[in-house]
């Protein structure tokens, strides 16, 4: 039917893992945004929830790296991690893998995409989760860049990527919601863990929200590991969510560095109603897909 | 030099339970179908994690290690410090895009204080 949801969340370990050693009032409210982020999306009535993740060597490596991976099957298991050591209990998430399979064909007429029969979530996909279907009740379709082994995808791809997932979500009669998840700015699991360069993060959820394209997609890998660490190449999960938003703007619901959690934490999502929303990705490459198919 | 065949090792046994239950038995033994140096091989019997930093392991990969090894979280985060220290910048894999000169020096880059004394518990916390 329709993408009816867009939004980006932040992952990272500490968030569940550390909760009782970070400062309770920033805490409280970032989890409350989280919360709110989720009864935002119940409200749009979803059918299912593609979350486009940047996992990290749970099931992808450098033997067999794909730049885009899609989830096509009935269940997923996770966490992959231990489960005291993230503080979430290893649960079987449902699937669609019908729903996948139709995603995953339409997704192929602009982006080549793996798919995966078999998945186990980490972190990067329990975490989101653990706050927006915590009863696990909404089947999932997970979506991964990869943003952990160069080489990797460049920014432009993911852009596509994300909007190829929204020519897909358009395509299918079911309701899809869609939310990216990964850094902004961070170094994670490194001597510097714990570091956040806000001013950067600032800059980045700017353009994020406005929507910008070429203020996107203007960034190098280069600089991006030295002014926002190896986790910032997990941005290509936000602007994945932007190529899929068309020209919705968005709005960040909450944003704070939470040093313990080692990441700035991120909850925003796109206005897909407002103007530019509903029309999903501009250009010319939805005609096409109707002239290939 | 095989930073590849040690993340695989990492990698393999970090989703294996059978395969953790092998290296808990003979460590030496469950490295033999990898391609390794005798370095590397050292680094992951000992374990070194220090050196394995070095070596360029992600970190993704290298504190699920940790964690088997019960090394405590700050206790990771300093083990990685000292690596770098004693061995110099990290030689390959994504950290040594741009070189590592250590955590204030990297906090200067940034236009960011140096972490004062202390800072590294709270640091320690995160991921
Ligand atoms: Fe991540």
């Amino acid at each position: 039917m329709a993408l009816v949801f867009a939004g980006v969340a932040s992952h990272a370990p500490g968030i569940t893992g550390r909760s009782d050693r970070a400062d309770p009032e920033v805490r409280d409210r970032f989890y409350a945004a989280y919360h709110e982020m989720a009864a935002a999306m119940r409200r749009t009535e979803p059918d299912a929830l593609i979350v486009v993740a940047a996992e990290h060597f749970a099931n992808f490596f450098m033997n067999n790296m794909p730049s885009f991976a899609i989830g096509m099957a009935d269940f997923y298991d996770g966490p992959i991690e231990d489960p005291e050591w993230l503080g979430i209990d290893r649960v079987r998430v449902p699937g669609d893998r019908d729903l996948s399979r139709r995603l995953i064909e339409r997704v192929m007429h602009h982006s080549d995409v793996s798919y995966a029969e078999e998945w186990k979530f980490d972190h990067g996909i329990m975490v989101p989760l653990h706050f927006l279907t915590p009863d696990y009740d909404l089947p999932v379709v997970p979506a991964n860049i990869n943003c952990q082994g160069p080489p990797l995808t460049p920014l432009h791809r993911a852009w596509t990527f994300g909007e190829s997932l929204r020519a897909a979500a358009d395509a299918v009669p079911e309701r899809i919601a869609l939310v990216g998840t990964g850094g902004i700015s961070h170094w994670p699991a490194t001597p510097d863990s714990g570091k956040i360069n806000e001013r950067w993060d600032r800059e980045f959820l700017d353009r994020w929200t406005r929507n910008d394209r070429s203020a996107l997609l203007d960034y190098d890998d280069g600089a991006i590991y030295r002014d926002a660490g190896q986790g910032g190449f997990e941005i290509r999960t936000f602007v994945a969510v932007s190529g899929a938003a068309g020209g919705a703007t968005g709005t960040v619901h909450f944003y704070a560095p939470i040093p313990i959690f080692a990441v700035g934490c991120t909850i925003a999502t796109y206005d897909l109603a407002g103007p530019g929303g509903a029309q999903g990705p501009v250009g010319g490459q939805r005609t096409a897909g109707e002239v290939g198919s | 030099m095989s930073l590849y065949y040690v993340q695989k090792f990492l990698f393999e046994l970090n989703r294996s339970e059978e395969l953790q239950a092998r290296y808990r038995e003979d460590r030496s033994a469950v490295l033999d179908p990898y391609e390794l140096t005798e370095e590397e091989r050292a680094a992951l019997i000992e374990p070194d994690i220090g050196l394995l930093f070095h070596f360029g392991v992600n970190g993704q990969i290298l504190m699920h290690f940790a964690a088997l090894h019960k090394i405590e979280w700050s206790d990771y985060l300093q083990a990685m410090r000292d690596g770098v220290e004693r061995h110099g910048p990290v030689r390959e894999g994504v950290y040594a895009v741009t070189g590592y000169e250590g955590v204030d020096a990297h906090s200067a880059e940034l236009g960011q204080a140096p972490a004062p004394p202390g800072a590294a518990a709270e640091r320690a916390g995160g991921q």
